[in-house]
């Protein structure tokens, strides 16, 4: 007699940021078929925008998102540059950039001291309740202080720019609000050297706990894509501007010098009944063989260089790990891209700040009125490639909006991920399907820090219970998960 | 006496509210060692616990899910918080509301965006016709407004609460945006 079909649903997900659910299906042998992420919100921000003022538009869709209101609040700027048909003044948009690199210290340090670290520090197997930040700050104290410091740092600057820590109201289309001034310079300075030292502990801990664990780390989203990100003229790392690089799993440069106004014409997004969150793929290459990866991982996998002394070093030590192919392929990784481009982000940081431009008090805003019937403004997000592109009146006010997020980039991935991990951890049907294989199957999203809140800009929600069905599809018996 | 039981927890929102939570930063580990915290997004508690003293509620009731879960927590808490403008007034969150939400779906997903909004509920929650805020779905004990609230604020309820007063917004601390 065949075994019933089960369906294993994690509900919600926990410690990534937003609603979600994950379904590990198994066929009528017992076997792991598929695992699916599902987000379960949806917000229509893309609609309820139109009629909105182009220059509302940046307060408006940072509230997309409260772990990275920043991308959203520059990326609107930019769009509505591109609206206004302005050049922003340099003072402007170092000052732009400085705000988007202290977000990329509070996200990355969020994602990995408040989120991940714990399965790091404690165990995948750690008892559930143990698995929190609080629990790091019982076995781990001065570990957890000093990430939280490291996050609070990045904030304090994001306040000190913007005047709030979130939802800052600071870029505007043409610009910025305010100059930045000498002491409030030398204030973000003076916290740079404990910063670096906090960004030196955790970087030294995930090549530790690689190092450590290598050969468990293989199932965490191990297989070919292609990557994509923003790179400069000449391949540095970059988050704020530049050209759009497609690389492939075997480092082969596949395009280069991409407009990012364009990403119409390299970008499709495929639906799925089961998630709200779309499948974006890179169109030359059909879905779903145009899976791509976008955020940490995929950044430090299509540059060349990051263009500053110590991330650089550290750069080429990461890229050793993928040997010949100078791409790293295993999404564990993203927690090492990550601490990388935390002590990057220090490191530009302060070169900006020190640039005399970044002190100008006047030279920090264009004005103009709607110049252009469309606009398309691009970034980095700590989360990968973000785009806004709004068409409106000329009037400024907004006609239609279309937005590709971050994270969804990476959904097809997310999906191959926890799949990959089901099939190892789950490998026959007798397997006890304990709560530490449940939670590497969350650690496998983890991995990716998606933020549910926007890619749901739209989208949503995971949680995890058990359902055991019939072959029939009856609902047999339904279980939690506590 | 056995510490006082705190939880958080999100419906529909942009998680700013919860943000602001750890901004207070080191104060966090203070809080947990004069509170207990037992449920929180941050957290792998799945299931929302019997016996919570207070529970802060960020985001406005936009689906099924999000009601389900809101209801659970007020049968469980005994002082609920609505924690931030969405959860207060509906805010961003409603700012669908007016709009249809079939027209919104299909716009967005195309013809099959229209299936979505009407699940059995089982993995996709129902999304609701309309956004509401949450004292229109259960009663609230204390009103916490800001996009977000920042950290001091926060700081203040939990600690007023902890102490056992009823926090007040004077004028200069209360403001919404």
């Amino acid at each position: 007699m065949a075994k019933p079909t089960r369906q294993i649903v994690i509900d919600p997900v926990t410690r990534i940021e937003g609603h979600a659910k994950i379904t590990v299906h198994f066929n009528d042998q017992g076997a792991v078929e598929d695992a699916r992420i599902h987000i379960t919100e949806f917000r229509g921000f893309e609609k309820f925008c139109e009629g909105r003022l182009v220059w509302e538009m940046p307060g408006i869709t940072s509230r997309i998102c409260g772990i990275c209101p920043v991308s959203h609040l520059l990326t609107s700027a930019k769009a509505g540059d591109d609206i206004l048909a302005v050049e922003i003044p340099r003072p402007a948009e170092n000052l732009r950039r400085v705000l988007n690199l202290a977000q990329w210290v509070q996200s990355h340090a969020l994602s990995f001291f408040h989120l991940s670290a714990p399965d790091l520090l404690l165990g995948f197997d750690a008892p559930p309740e143990k698995r929190s930040i609080f629990g790091l700050a019982e076995a781990h104290p001065d570990f957890a202080r000093r990430g939280i410091r490291l996050r609070k740092f990045g904030q304090d600057v994001i306040e000190k720019l913007g005047g709030r820590k979130i939802h800052p109201v600071y870029a505007v289309p043409g610009g910025v609000r305010a100059p930045l001034s000498e002491a409030v310079r030398d204030e973000i300075l003076a916290g740079l050297p404990e910063a670096h030292d906090t960004a030196a502990m955790g970087l030294e801990f995930i090549k530790a706990f690689i190092e450590t664990n290598h050969g468990k780390l293989d199932v965490f989203g191990n297989f070919p894509t292609l990557f994509l990100g923003h790179v400069t003229g000449d391949g540095a790392l970059e988050y704020y501007d530049g050209f759009i690089r497609v690389v492939d799993s075997g480092g082969n440069i596949v395009a280069d010098r991409l407009d990012p106004r364009k990403y119409n014409d390299y970008i499709s997004e495929a639906v799925e009944e089961w998630s709200y969150l779309k499948f974006p793929y890179y169109a030359p290459l059909g879905y779903p063989q145009g899976n791509y990866r976008v955020g940490p991982l995929a950044r430090l996998n299509v540059c060349s260089h990051t263009g500053s002394p110590k991330s650089d070093r550290e750069l080429l030590i990461f890229k050793q790990m993928a040997g010949t192919r100078n791409v790293v392929l295993n999404s564990f990784y993203y927690h090492y891209a990550r601490m990388i481009e935390i002590l990057f982000a220090l490191e530009r940081m302060e070169e900006l700040l020190t640039d005399p431009d970044t002190l100008n008090q006047e030279d920090i805003r264009a004005r103009a009125f709607s110049n252009k019937p469309h606009g398309v403004g691009a970034c980095e997000a700590p989360r990968g490639t973000l785009f806004h592109n709004y068409t409106v009146g000329r009037d400024g006010v907004i006609k239609k909006v279309d937005m590709v997020i971050a994270t969804g980039q990476n959904n097809l991935s997310m999906n191959r991920t926890i799949r990959q991990i089901a099939m190892h951890y789950i490998s026959d049907p007798e397997t006890e399907i304990t709560d530490g294989i449940l939670n590497r199957i969350e650690a496998g999203i983890r991995c990716y820090d998606p933020c549910l809140s926007c890619s749901t800009h739209a989208l949503g929600q995971m949680p995890f219970e058990i359902e055991y069905r019939g072959s029939d599809g009856t609902l047999l018996k339904r279980g939690g998960r506590g | 006496m056995a510490k006082i039981k705190i939880a958080t927890a999100w419906l529909g929102g942009c998680s700013g509210c919860h943000m602001s939570f750890l901004d207070l930063d080191e104060r966090l580990i203070d809080l947990h060692g004069r509170a207990e915290l037992v449920y929180s997004p941050i957290m792998d508690v799945k299931v929302f616990p019997a016996g919570v003293d207070v529970t802060l509620v960020e985001g406005a009731v936009a689906n099924s899910d999000n009601l389900e879960l809101l209801e659970t927590i007020r049968r469980n808490s005994r002082i609920l918080v609505a924690f931030g403008d969405c959860a207060v007034t509906g805010n961003v969150t409603a700012m669908r509301n007016g709009l249809d939400r079939d027209e919104i779906l299909r716009d967005v997903y195309g013809e099959l965006g229209v299936t979505f909004g009407k699940q059995d509920g089982t993995v996709l929650p129902v999304l609701h016709e309309s956004v509401t805020p949450i004292h229109k779905v259960v009663s609230v004990d204390a009103y916490l407004p800001g996009c977000p609230p920042d950290a001091d604020l926060i700081w203040y309820v939990i600690t007023e609460l902890l102490e056992g007063r009823q926090p007040v917004l004077t004028e200069d601390l209360l403001k919404y945006g």
